[in-house]
């Protein structure tokens, strides 16, 4: 065991201070240290996506970043984006088209889809699908996510155009 | 799957980090992205006592137009790399590439300057850069000094850099008006490392070819450029004839391992096949990139 | 979605509709506890040092360092746990003269596969247990690997066990009518060998267990991520000498399972000893190597087959001979020869022919043990049959659907019962073959090929039908001798609120279970489906019953919660009629109220009998005695399963220069009896399809000659993933079964059975201009190019 060392950041918008041993991935750290459990550790190598959540509003994965390398930075999770209505619209989606079975890589492609939705303009089922090329499901089949953030999209364009049209 | 116990240091100037390096007497590893680092450490592949992180590291940082040459500062990511409105004009071919580097997630956090420095022959960048006569900005103890990417990789995940240095930053001359460049992979799944990759750049000017470069990704044990391919089409017009000729040389470039999934003939032959699509993509479509467009 | 609606029109008519999942929210918001979130007061981590070598002794074992590491509080060895735990043997009785060594939950001796558990390390945390493996020195005396199905077989062959004489585990032959006299008098004859690759799972999350032994009250609960929770109870109490009432096993949240979360896994039992002698709760998560050398696989098979047929296309009878290749012994409970055992069974079972022999042998290797994976058998079924009849249509020039129209079990011929024994009571080949037809547009396909082809442009089409067994009757485990329960339980109450708990022994792991059993008891019960609560998976609450398996959640758990549905129904009428003063048959229970049944006038909300019941006893008539809990056990008694049908169309683009394949669409047209919740069932199809791309074209665990498992990690074991995949069409033809009132058959397999049959077909008809064919999944580039005569680029394999 390696001595540990103080590290702090915010965690869905509080400061949270901590001692960990500097081989804690961030995942590990999510989980263990915080108990934010949402969080889904599938491969530890990079590969799966379960275990996305926003480092400073970007998707990146927990298991490849260092808990200490973390200092400082504003971590969002499942949990956070949840308590804050953020995506409150795509998990509705999720759940409305059955865009999950076992949910364990839910967290993850949620946190993607965040991230896919924030681009700019349409975006045709290829894009959605690239987008989604870094999180693995088994059990969907992918197709109901992919039909899930169109539904989400052509909703808040249609919000958008509404928005537009009232001013 | 969790990494052997090691010290964390963050470095906040690149003296730091050299000094750090020397008193861990090399028993250590620089981080950047951390992307290919963390694996090999939860795979307990590498077991450093000391991990100094330089991803906070201003100076590696920006990118930035001097003279003819773009510089590209080493922690730029490749999400940048991927929508830089500067790489894309001056130094296309890395645009072109980027959207083929892992996927998502990884781009958001890996960085240029980490996958050259790391030296995965399985990487688009790193061949990338040998196709774009690129030059290493690379920092020690004892000042900088800049080095060719042709001849910056030595073997599998070794490069030219000694122990303890620091890749600063890559130096890419700018395209001209009549540079053409294409890139495309062929990978099992999207975002996976490729069997083959290429990318192709060259001068076009009235139909003629001239600084031919044809860079490939996963055919050996390091990012390799194909010269007998390059000297096929070099001064030619890029048609059928030279094309087949270019393709016939690569069997004198290209000498990959067989592997358990991927003989070495298919390999090659997916070489062809790719540098062949490249080849009539930049011959056909001359607004595709460069200053020009 | 073309599912009949039934009894729309009446309230709390949930059966049919695509109803979302009320579980599905705290997933969604990250709230869902997966035994791999589950964290106990005091609770330690285990880690297992494991063999490098597919086949050794072992010589020596040193723990002294890592005993002495801190934070290290147990290393244990197979001899430790040898003494806690009794042996196990995955043989079953019906599968005559089959048989498979001892297992022990750590080797002892010697190692039998590469990634097997040796020593295990539980200490404070993961990583301290990891860096305590580091210390354990293990010396090994190496032994030559059987890695190969037929030198495994030779005379002089090394044996893994030489105590079992030799490396065959069981040889099987289905022998129907008179093959030979088929083939003499057929106007032709093709013969093929078919490979598919060996396939493991891969859920997302790993296996996960923690075991929490109480030694004052000899007493073990255990969070188990798993598919059969009364099966591991049942285990653990046999094996452990714990008394079966002390033992608790409970299934939280599980993160996908596919039949690879109900074996007997190694270092679960483990656990359980590690718990044991540590007196403190132990937890163990598979890591995702360790996933790839521990989970089991599936569907390692060569088949040789030949098929005899008139002018006419109608086939005339089929021979095979299948070998399969298992792990070192056979998979407790289940056993590895089921799938061999419903692959020469499966065999040709939509079509008509009767003449049909059938060999099987399964032999022995020194790699991880194999056993069910979703739709067992099926796949590999469905590859040969189906790749059979389209190279009998290519030879005949006729097209795929004809020659299959021709020879498929048409409705006349109801009930039927296949040369390989299996009954079908009813199937619908004729009507899926020509709704799919239609639904593909497939005269417009087969133009568009034509004119595509001429452009240099290679797409194929290819179909592939399948039978899929559900509902298993005891006849497929019980009767061998197996503790594994056909049958399912319920437990019905109504709350004072007047609100509904189900508890139920079918589980849930995502595919949907909660959600159609609370839409079948808010149905048959007549209350709002948002007042029915499902409870699963815990062996201390739910009742005992076989849980998921084989396909039966919504046919055998379905039935059983619409038979406690209406005995609770019935209890509570009789209540209300005491309450009203009338008789229960002249009321009703609809929308959580008492009805007049005939003009439907509410009388009275099941709230206020629940109330009367519960606290005002004293105001009812004398001699009612208020039931509102009501017991249902269900077991299938008619045939011995429920078998489904369908057929899948799958359209893919060739680059025949690459060898890379684009698939382009997928159809299914499945019967899966009366379909309670229709999106659910299409999710169930989409997942399966996927999983079958993936066998088809990119899932294989590549073994060295060695033993070794050269793809072992989530980067190199290619699952399907979002950009490879197409979508997928589906419709439905609906056949209920008449054995149950509820007429629900099984829907998890139906997707995978087919899929990888359908592709290969699609291939095979893209390159067929080039005089190339493929018969072996998956189709890598390597090898379309290697049948696309790129000679060069033939595997030049050390």
């Amino acid at each position: 065991m390696s001595e540990r060392v103080p590290v702090s950041m915010i965690v869905n918008g509080e400061e949270v201070e901590r001692f960990v041993e500097p081989r804690t991935t961030l995942g590990d750290f999510l989980r263990t240290d915080l108990e934010l459990t949402g969080t889904h550790l599938g491969c530890e190598m990079g590969v799966c996506g379960a275990c996305l959540v926003l480092v400073n509003g970007k998707a990146v994965h927990s298991c490849l970043m260092l808990a200490v390398a973390a200092e400082g930075e504003s971590i969002q999770t499942v949990e956070g984006l949840s308590e804050s209505k953020e995506i409150a619209d795509i998990q509705r989606a999720f759940h409305n088209r059955n865009a999950l079975q076992c949910g364990f890589c839910t967290p993850g492609v949620l946190v993607t889809a965040h991230e896919i939705l924030k681009q700019e303009g349409p975006l045709s089922r290829e894009e959605i699908r690239d987008g989604l090329s870094g999180n693995y499901c088994r059990c969907t089949g992918y197709e109901a996510i992919v039909d899930a953030i169109e539904a989400v999209l052509q909703e808040r364009a249609a919000k958008g155009d509404s928005a537009e049209l009232a001013a | 799957m969790k990494p052997a116990p090691f010290r964390y240091l963050r470095a906040n100037t690149l003296e730091e980090a050299f000094a750090a390096y020397a008193e861990a007497e090399g028993d250590c590893r620089y981080m950047a992205g951390g992307q290919s680092l963390i694996p090999a450490l939860s795979l307990r592949l590498q077991a450093p006592s000391l991990v100094i992180d330089i991803s906070r590291l201003e100076e590696l940082r920006g990118v930035s137009l001097e003279e003819n040459v773009l510089r590209i500062g080493a922690l730029t990511r490749h999400n940048e790399t991927l929508h830089s409105p500067e790489i894309a004009k001056y130094a296309p071919l890395l645009s072109k590439a980027a959207p083929y580097v892992a996927h998502p997630a990884i781009r958001n956090k890996g960085t240029i300057g980490g996958t050259i420095a790391h030296a995965d022959p399985a990487a688009e960048f790193p061949a990338m850069i040998l196709a774009l006569d690129a030059e290493l900005e690379i920092a020690s103890p004892e000042g900088r000094r800049r080095t060719p990417a042709n001849g910056f990789f030595q073997g599998l995940y070794e490069t030219g850099m000694e122990p303890g240095e620091i890749l600063v930053a890559i130096h890419v001359p700018v395209f001209g008006v009549n540079d053409r460049c294409a890139y495309h992979e062929l990978a099992r799944r999207r975002g996976d490392y490729p069997l083959v990759g290429c990318g192709v750049r060259a001068t076009i000017e009235d139909g003629v070819a001239t600084n031919c470069r044809f860079a490939f990704v996963a055919v050996g044990p390091v990012p390799q450029r194909a010269l007998h391919a390059e000297a096929a089409v070099e001064r030619q017009r890029p048609d059928e004839g030279s094309i087949a000729a270019a393709q016939e040389a690569l069997a004198r470039d290209l000498q990959p391992d067989d592997d358990s999934e991927t003989p070495a003939a298919m390999r090659v032959h997916l070489a062809k096949v790719l540098l062949g699509r490249l080849l009539r993509e930049i011959a056909g479509n001359s607004q595709k990139a460069g200053l020009a467009a | 979605m073309s599912a009949a609606l039934h009894n729309a029109d009446r309230p709390n008519s949930y059966i049919g509709r695509s109803v979302t999942r009320p579980n599905a929210l705290r997933l969604l918001a990250g709230k869902g506890r997966y035994v791999t979130d589950i964290k106990l007061p005091r609770m330690l981590h285990a880690a297992f040092l494991r063999s490098p070598y597919a086949h050794a002794n072992i010589t020596s074992i040193d723990i002294s360092e890592a005993k002495a590491l801190k934070g290290v509080h147990l290393v244990a060895t197979g001899e430790d746990l040898a003494k806690l735990c009794k042996p196990w043997v995955g043989t079953l009785d019906h599968f005559r003269g089959m048989k498979s060594a001892p297992q022990l939950p750590l080797a002892v001796g010697k190692v039998v596969w590469a990634g097997q558990a040796i020593v295990a390390v539980v200490a404070e945390t993961r990583a301290i247990a990891e860096d305590a493996l580091n210390l354990i020195q293990v010396e090994f005396e190496e032994l030559e690997p059987v890695a190969d199905i037929d030198l495994a077989r030779e005379p002089d062959a090394t044996r893994i066990y030489p105590e079992l004489g030799d490396n065959v585990a069981f040889k099987l032959t289905v022998e129907s009518g008179d093959v030979a006299a088929a083939f003499a008098k057929a106007d032709g004859e093709i013969e093929a060998t078919i490979i598919s690759g060996r396939h493991t799972a891969v859920t997302m999350e790993p296996r996960a267990i923690v075991a929490d032994y109480n030694a004052p009250e000899e007493a073990l609960t255990v969070y188990h991520a798993t598919q059969t929770p009364y099966q591991f109870q049942d285990l653990f109490s046999r094996l452990y000498g714990i008394r079966e009432s002390r033992v608790r096993v409970i299934a939280p949240d599980i993160g996908g399972s596919f039949g690879m979360k109900l074996h007997v896994y190694h270092e679960d039992m483990s656990v359980v000893g590690l718990s044991m002698l540590c007196g403190r709760p132990v937890k163990y998560v598979a890591d995702r190597l360790e996933s790839f050398v521990s989970d089991i696989h599936a569907r390692d098979h060569r088949v040789k087959a030949s098929i005899a047929f008139d002018k006419e296309g109608t086939i005339l009878g089929m021979k095979v001979d299948d070998v399969t290749a298992i792990g070192p012994f056979s998979t407790a409970p289940r056993t590895s020869v089921v799938e061999g055992n419903q692959v020469v069974r499966l065999i040709g079972a939509p079509y008509r022919f009767r003449d049909y022999r059938a060999d099987l042998s399964v032999v022995f290797q020194n790699k991880v043990q194999t056993s069910q994976y979703r739709a067992v058998g099926h796949p590999v079924a469905c590859l040969v049959t189906e790749s059979m009849m389209d190279r009998v249509a290519q030879q005949l020039g006729m097209d795929p659907f004809e020659i299959r129209r021709r020879n498929i079990v048409t409705q006349d011929m109801y009930p039927y019962t296949s040369p390989a024994g299996y009954k079908f009571e009813r199937l619908s080949h004729e009507a899926c073959l020509e709704k799919l037809h239609k639904l593909m547009d497939y005269d417009r396909l087969r133009a568009e090929q034509k004119t595509l082809r001429e452009k240099g442009i290679h797409r194929g089409i290819g179909i592939g039908m399948f039978v899929e067994i559900t509902n298993p009757s005891p006849a497929f485990y019980g009767v061998g001798g197996a503790r594994i329960s056909s049958q399912d339980g319920a437990v019905l109450k109504v709350t004072p609120a007047g609100e509904v708990q189900c508890l139920i022994s079918v589980g849930e792991h995502g595919q949907g279970t909660e959600t159609i059993i609370g839409q079948i008891v808010a149905e048959h019960l007549g209350v709002e489906r948002e007042l029915v609560r499902v409870i699963t998976g815990d062996t201390d609450v739910t009742p005992q019953g076989g849980a998921n398996w084989a396909c039966r959640g919504a046919g055998i758990g379905g039935e059983t919660a619409l038979q406690a549905s209406k005995k609770l129904k019935a209890n509570i009428l009789s209540v209300a009629a005491a309450i009203l003063q009338s008789k229960p048959e002249l009321l009703d229970l609809r929308n959580g109220n008492i009805v007049d049944a005939a003009e439907g006038t509410e009388r009275l909300p099941l709230s206020e009998v629940a109330r009367i019941s519960y606290y005002r006893s004293d105001t009812l008539p004398p001699g009612t005695s208020p039931q509102l809990t009501a017991a249902h056990h269900y077991s299938p008694q008619g045939y011995p399963f429920a078998f489904t049908n369908g057929v899948q169309a799958c359209h893919v683009e060739v680059d025949v220069e690459t060898g890379f394949t684009k698939i382009l669409n997928v159809w299914v047209v499945e019967d899966c009896g009366r379909i309670i919740n229709p999106m659910l069932v299409e999710e169930q199809v989409r997942g399966g399809v996927v999983q079958g791309l993936g066998a088809a074209f990119f899932e294989e665990c590549r073994y060295s000659e060695t033993g070794q498992l050269e793809n072992g990690s989530l980067a190199d074991y290619l699952v399907p993933m979002a950009c490879e995949m197409p979508d997928i069409k589906i419709d439905h033809v609906e056949t209920p079964t008449e054995d149950t009132e509820l007429g629900a058959k099984g829907c998890g397999e139906a997707g995978t059975a087919a899929a990888s049959a359908a592709a290969l077909n699609a291939v095979n008809d893209a390159i067929a201009p080039f005089g190339a064919s493929v018969s072996q999944v998956p189709m890598t580039p390597q090898r379309l190019l290697t049948a696309l005569g790129h000679g060069s680029s033939s595997s030049q394999k050390r």
